[in-house]
């Protein structure tokens, strides 16, 4: 279970993100909505603990334990893993070595060529990892990474940006197999975050809950297919004016 | 022009630049060393070189107790050979001493590629020149496995002159890996070493040079290699260990059409050290083409990377890659790229950059539960990683068992 109790985060000094409380039971799969500069990919950045988002106030709990003051490698180890929403070029360090250092143990050459396969990336475990990859390729390739580490929390920055109808689809088939939505909900522990700013994965992936990220606050939780038929019919600004709406009346 | 004439030459134009500081690099005081040709003891028998020095030359890619996977063996400690061996019929291995009594031709040779009087090293060479290696691939000849060739300093205060001939003959193929090392950990010593390389008429040679030297050392190489139509010079060097200073810039002109030279230069130094290391390729044959990729890793130490191509004829193609990276508080990376074209149509380019390692790489891998020295370890190596297209499986092999050797000094 991932729990986070009244988080704030800053970055540079500035407070991105105020007073959030979420909670992700085992196996459930959870949806962040939201405009551009909400908060949402800081509190993704938050829960992954990159250093440069710094929890102000509040805590994280992963498993039962405060993974607050743990690194970002300390967290990856206990199960937490991020699919980049724009990973950097590492020159020098191929697909093949990014995919061995996420099997624990290196993995054999079989694994990892298993692995290419199903994202569909045979022709890249040479290449230099993120270099030249389209935005498909890129979302494709961080899922691979993050089939071959296994992590219990997955957290996905705008899975579908930039990705073509084709990809979509094997990206939303990599994402349930992460999820492990084949396995019946009872014996389910996966558990995963989305950030989407258009809803589209959602046609590919179930997710239990929805948030709306607003200011660097939570300001609506529900079925996210509800949410996303209001966003789409009524935009952003109605969910800020509700939000602002119910502030003002506190 | 007659082998006593040219020699008689080459001495007069060698006096006269005693005093002539290398255009490059920290000025050395020649008085502070030894020139001397004390000599080693000639062994036939490989094996039987002290322990220790086997060692150390092994740390540079010379294999002495098992010599299956080489063509010919050329070692020189000091000023001697004190050991030359071929294992494959049209390969010639030997001292240049020896070559020099037994081809007059190879006067043409001499001085061709490096001039005697390009500086006071180049004549100190010249001098007190007591020995070097040839190597040579017959025509139409390829070696299945490299030449090796070791050049070692042994005494303390020894300025080791070395001058090298290698030619491979019209469509050979020649291998060769060098390793340069030293005896003693602290002593001071001076390396000079005029390399002349005739690459001929669609002949290949893929030269791998380790440096593996101490932080006394002083190492002023002066190399100059000439290629003609459809030849590949393909030069690996690799400087693993401390050094006090070394200053080369090795000079490449593709003189026939379609010639090609690549040049992949890994550098990793630390604090004490102060590297200019270049590589310098004209192209004058229509359709020559060249790439240079170097890879520069401070510690500490202070490095000038340079690179120059110069584009004379059509259809010329160069590139040019350095890459620094600083690893600690101090040191210094000072990449000099220089293209210079002299009429349309050539296609010369550059990219350098130089910087610390970028945190948000170190975090990507981290994210992916890597320690933050598993992380930084990996794109090290990574950035040390340089494929080199053309070499042996064997090379390629002892290329990157000598790069992760080079990660360790810097892990």
């Amino acid at each position: 279970m991932l729990k986070i109790r009244d988080l704030s985060v800053a970055v540079e000094g500035k407070e991105i993100i105020h007073d959030i409380n979420l909670t992700i039971k085992n196996g459930e799969t959870h949806v962040l909505f939201g405009p551009n500069g909400a908060g949402k990919s800081t509190l993704l950045m938050a829960i992954m603990g990159f250093p440069k988002y710094e929890v102000t106030k509040g805590s994280i709990s992963f498993k039962g334990r405060d993974i607050t003051g743990l690194t970002v490698d300390e967290r990856a180890r206990l199960g937490i893993g991020m699919s980049f929403q724009r990973p950097p070029v590492v020159r020098g360090v191929r697909t093949r070595d990014m995919v061995a250092a996420c099997l624990k143990g290196g993995g054999d050459d079989n694994a990892i060529a298993g692995l290419a396969k199903r994202a569909d990336l045979g022709d890249f475990l040479e290449r230099d990892i993120n270099y030249g990859f389209s935005g498909g390729e890129i979302k494709r390739s961080e899922l691979m990474q993050l089939l071959a580490q296994k992590p219990e929390l997955t957290l996905m920055d705008e899975p579908e940006s930039g990705v073509d109808l084709v990809n979509i689809v094997l990206i939303g088939e990599l994402m349930n197999e992460l999820l492990e939505k084949d396995c019946p909900i009872k014996d389910r522990k996966c558990m995963g975050l989305i950030i989407t700013h258009t809803g589209h994965i959602l046609d590919y992936v179930n997710a239990r809950t929805g948030y709306v990220m607003c200011n660097g606050t939570i300001g609506c939780v529900g079925d996210p297919h509800e949410m996303l038929a209001t966003i789409r019919e009524k935009g952003y600004d109605e969910c800020i004016k509700c939000y602002l709406g119910r502030f003002a009346d506190r | 022009m007659s082998k006593k004439k040219a020699s008689t030459d080459y001495k007069e134009k060698a006096k006269a630049a005693v005093n002539k500081a290398a255009a490059l690099g920290e000025d050395i005081d020649l008085g502070k060393f030894i020139n001397t040709d004390d000599s080693h003891p000639y062994s036939d028998d490989l094996s039987r070189l002290p322990k220790k020095a086997k060692k150390q030359m092994l740390e540079a890619g010379v294999m002495l107790d098992d010599t299956s996977q080489r063509s010919g063996t050329y070692i020189q400690m000091d000023n001697t050979p004190v050991h030359s061996s071929v294992s494959q019929d049209g390969v010639e291995v030997m001292p240049v001493s020896q070559a020099m009594e037994k081809y007059d031709w190879l006067t043409d040779y001499w001085w061709n590629a490096v001039t005697v009087d390009q500086d006071k090293y180049t004549a100190n060479i010249e001098l007190n020149q007591y020995n070097g290696y040839f190597i040579r691939s017959l025509p139409g000849q390829k070696t299945l496995f490299p030449v090796q060739a070791c050049l070692y300093l042994a005494k303390d205060k020894l300025v080791q002159n070395v001058h090298n001939v290698i030619i491979a003959e019209e469509g050979s193929e020649l291998h060769i890996i060098t390793g340069c090392a030293v005896a003693s950990e602290e002593e001071t010593g001076l390396h000079l070493g005029v390399s002349e390389f005739y690459i001929k008429k669609g002949a290949k040679v893929t030269f791998t040079m380790i440096h593996s030297w101490n932080p006394e050392t002083d190492v002023r190489p002066r190399s100059g290699v000439i290629v003609e139509e459809d030849g590949l010079f393909l030069s690996n060097y690799i400087l693993m260990k401390p050094v006090h200073s070394l200053q080369m810039n090795p000079l490449v002109k593709c003189v026939g059409a379609n010639a090609t030279a690549r040049f992949n230069s890994v550098l990793v130094t630390g604090k004490g050290s102060s590297l200019d290391v270049g590589s310098r390729v004209i192209l004058d044959g229509k359709g020559s083409r060249t790439e240079i990729i170097s890879r520069a890793i401070t510690t500490g130490g202070n490095i000038i990377a340079r690179g120059y191509i110069e584009g004379n004829a059509p259809d010329v193609k160069g590139h040019l890659e350095c890459r620094g990276l600083i690893l600690g508080e101090t040191g210094l990376i000072h990449a000099i790229p220089e293209l210079k074209g002299t009429l349309a149509g050539i296609d010369l380019s550059h990219e350098a950059a130089v910087g610390k390692i970028a945190e948000e790489e170190v975090e990507y891998l981290m994210a992916r539960g890597l320690t933050r020295d598993e992380a930084t370890a990996t794109i090290v190596r990574g950035f040390l990683n340089v494929d080199v297209e053309g070499l042996p499986p064997l090379l390629a092999e002892e290329l990157k068992r000598a790069v992760e050797a080079s990660e360790k000094e810097v892990m």
